[in-house]
């Protein structure tokens, strides 16, 4: 057991893994502890959701969460390194392109030259214009 | 630039939040100081307004309502004819554009402005998910597992420029060199993807 990094939504959860080549497991422990989602007799659950897991055979075994199949279970797109024990979770593009086409502006925080946060939904009530640059 | 416009219709209710997608303070800092901006100017390191909003170059312009709601989705607009020449996007009609919706709230869209966001494919969301992996081994000093993850991201979504061109400063490399004319070129090769070429093609209606 070795201790493995997972990137997720601009958090960074450390989780209990096995590694073996490019195959990574996860306790299910650790893997509950930092993402939410628990291992019961109907699939991969989390909050009022539960994933299915009947027919991915190779997805946990003794060992632990084969991170690979839980990102596949998930319908997310992951990204690892299996050698710098860091993975990033992404998002769904289907969920994310229900999100964009609902129309609801996505909301964030991010500092200013002073490191002062400023929230998007903050300026509710006024007319925001949102302009991305860079010095690239 | 923005700030003038602020200026002009601040007491109206109209507020520019600047991101700047830049690896530090620092590179954003000459900007936003020659600016004198009094607007928020924030600095956006991670990429979390151009992964949320999917965006695939700079400048991205987008109007949020009060509620907010996008009303003019993503954009490439500018503030000033800087660098007309290049890109041919006047700046007055936009800036005209802003001010009739803030004190009409006129909606003024052309052909180059898609009715809704671009929706993503699940290989541009890897390709975020990659650049997030590299931005965190860059800071870890792991440079070279970092710099597989910039070119697996670049492989998996080649007309993002946040990927291709904004990796360039965080490697080390010169974003203003001949490199980008080649990227320039790549993209031309690729049929030039914009916000209005992708929309079409990926919201078809029947």
């Amino acid at each position: 057991m070795t201790s493995f990094s997972i990137l997720e939504d601009g958090r960074h959860h450390e989780v209990d893994a096995a590694i073996a080549g490019d195959a990574i497991r996860i306790t299910p422990d650790s893997l509950q502890a930092a993402l939410g989602w628990e291992v019961k007799p109907e699939g991969l659950c989390r909050a009022e959701v539960c994933v299915p897991t009947a027919g991915h055979a190779s997805w946990s075994d003794a060992d632990g969460i084969d991170l690979q199949a839980f990102a596949q279970l998930l319908g997310l797109p992951l990204a690892i390194d299996a050698e710098e024990r860091t993975a990033c979770l992404g998002r769904s593009a289907v969920e994310h392109a229900g999100v964009l086409a609902s129309g609801e502006a996505p909301d964030f925080t991010l500092p200013d030259l002073n490191g002062v946060p400023h929230t998007l939904s903050d300026y509710r009530g006024k007319k925001v214009l949102l302009i991305a640059y860079a010095s690239w | 630039m923005w700030q003038e416009l602020y200026q002009e219709l601040g007491e109206r209710g109209f507020v520019p939040i600047a991101v700047a997608l830049d690896q530090c303070a620092d590179d954003a800092r000459p900007y936003i100081e020659k600016a004198a901006a009094t607007h928020p100017s924030l600095i956006d390191t991670e990429h979390v307004v151009a992964h949320r909003y999917g965006m695939i170059n700079v400048p991205t312009v987008v109007w949020i309502d009060e509620e907010g709601r996008i009303v003019r989705p993503n954009t490439a607009e500018y503030g000033t004819d800087t660098f007309l020449q290049f890109h041919g996007r006047e700046s007055g009609p936009f800036l005209d554009a802003i001010r009739s919706w803030v004190t009409t709230g006129e909606i003024r869209r052309d052909e180059t402005v898609p009715s809704d966001m671009v929706p993503p494919t699940p290989d541009e969301e890897l390709a975020r998910a990659e650049w997030t992996l590299a931005w965190h081994l860059h800071q870890a000093d792991r440079t070279e597992a970092a710099a597989r993850h910039f070119d697996r991201a670049a492989e998996l979504s080649p007309d993002d420029w946040t990927i291709r061109r904004g990796s360039m400063p965080i490697r080390g490399q010169n974003p203003m060199g001949p490199e980008f004319f080649d990227l320039f070129r790549e993209w031309e090769s690729r049929g030039k993807a914009t916000y209005a070429s992708l929309a079409a093609a990926r919201l078809k209606r029947s």
